[in-house]
């Protein structure tokens, strides 16, 4: 599809290592445990971690080779989340 | 005459149990089962009905069954339980905060740089350019990225 995934949370590199290695993911994990860029991006959700941390709401952001946002997803649920068509969907539309 | 086991009760009681714990230990892990949690609202309406009857036998029929104080025992038990279970799906899943400031379409994504799972920092403009793949067809960067923000601690 010529989309490359990036999934980000406030996880330390090593735990995104370790659910990568027995899931098998191979895509890109960034770490933000500061929740810096999650709070560039708007989506803090305080103290609901582990421990009363702060992290991420869920959501995905489609980002066109410009830098130009084409696709949101905020659920508005944290049960319910994009499915795999509504994402290639909106990955087609940038072709 | 001895009275008999109401076992409709206990029945009842055990099923809004499987009811509740089933979606988090296995339904959850299906976005068909996940979203709206149909199965387990039929669990529960199959313990609603092992309950009602559990309670006719026990008070219409008492002389025949026990369970007139187990019965409203648990069937309150049960109706507790539905209700915490409908408060977890529906009220708790979506205490969210508004992202009212959160990128639009059509706005530039803002940019950053994270470590990945070996500790090397990407950036965003990095992402968007390095190419993927190894055949020569993909020699220039991605049509996209998609961006997955997650609550960890999985």
């Amino acid at each position: 599809m010529g989309i490359r995934p990036v999934a980000i949370s406030v996880d330390a590199p090593n735990v995104s290592k370790g659910l990568c290695q027995r899931r098998g993911y191979t895509f890109t994990f960034l770490s933000d445990p500061q929740a810096e860029t999650i709070r560039r991006y708007d989506l803090l959700h305080k103290g609901v971690g582990v421990k009363g941390h702060d992290i991420a709401r869920p959501a995905e952001f489609l980002v066109d080779s410009s830098g130009t946002v084409r696709w949101v997803n905020l659920t508005e649920d944290v049960r319910v989340r994009a499915r795999p068509e509504q994402m290639i969907e909106a990955a087609k539309a940038l072709q | 005459m001895k009275r008999r086991l109401n076992w409709f009760l206990w029945a009842g009681f055990l099923v809004s149990v499987l009811a509740f714990v089933s979606y988090f230990l296995f339904f959850a892990q299906f976005p068909v089962t996940r979203d709206f949690p149909w199965v387990n609202f039929l669990l529960f309406g199959a313990a609603a009905v092992l309950l009602v009857v559990g309670l006719h036998r026990a008070f219409a029929r008492a002389s025949s069954y026990r369970g007139k104080v187990a019965g409203p025992i648990l069937a309150t038990l049960s109706t507790l339980i539905l209700g915490f279970f409908c408060f977890a799906m529906f009220v708790e899943s979506r205490q969210l905060p508004f992202a009212d400031h959160a990128p639009r379409v059509g706005q530039k994504a803002p940019p950053f740089s994270l470590p990945d799972t070996n500790g090397r920092s990407e950036s965003l403009s990095e992402l968007l350019s390095t190419p993927i793949g190894v055949s020569s067809a993909l020699q220039r960067g991605p049509k996209g990225v998609l961006l997955v923000f997650y609550r960890g601690y999985w």
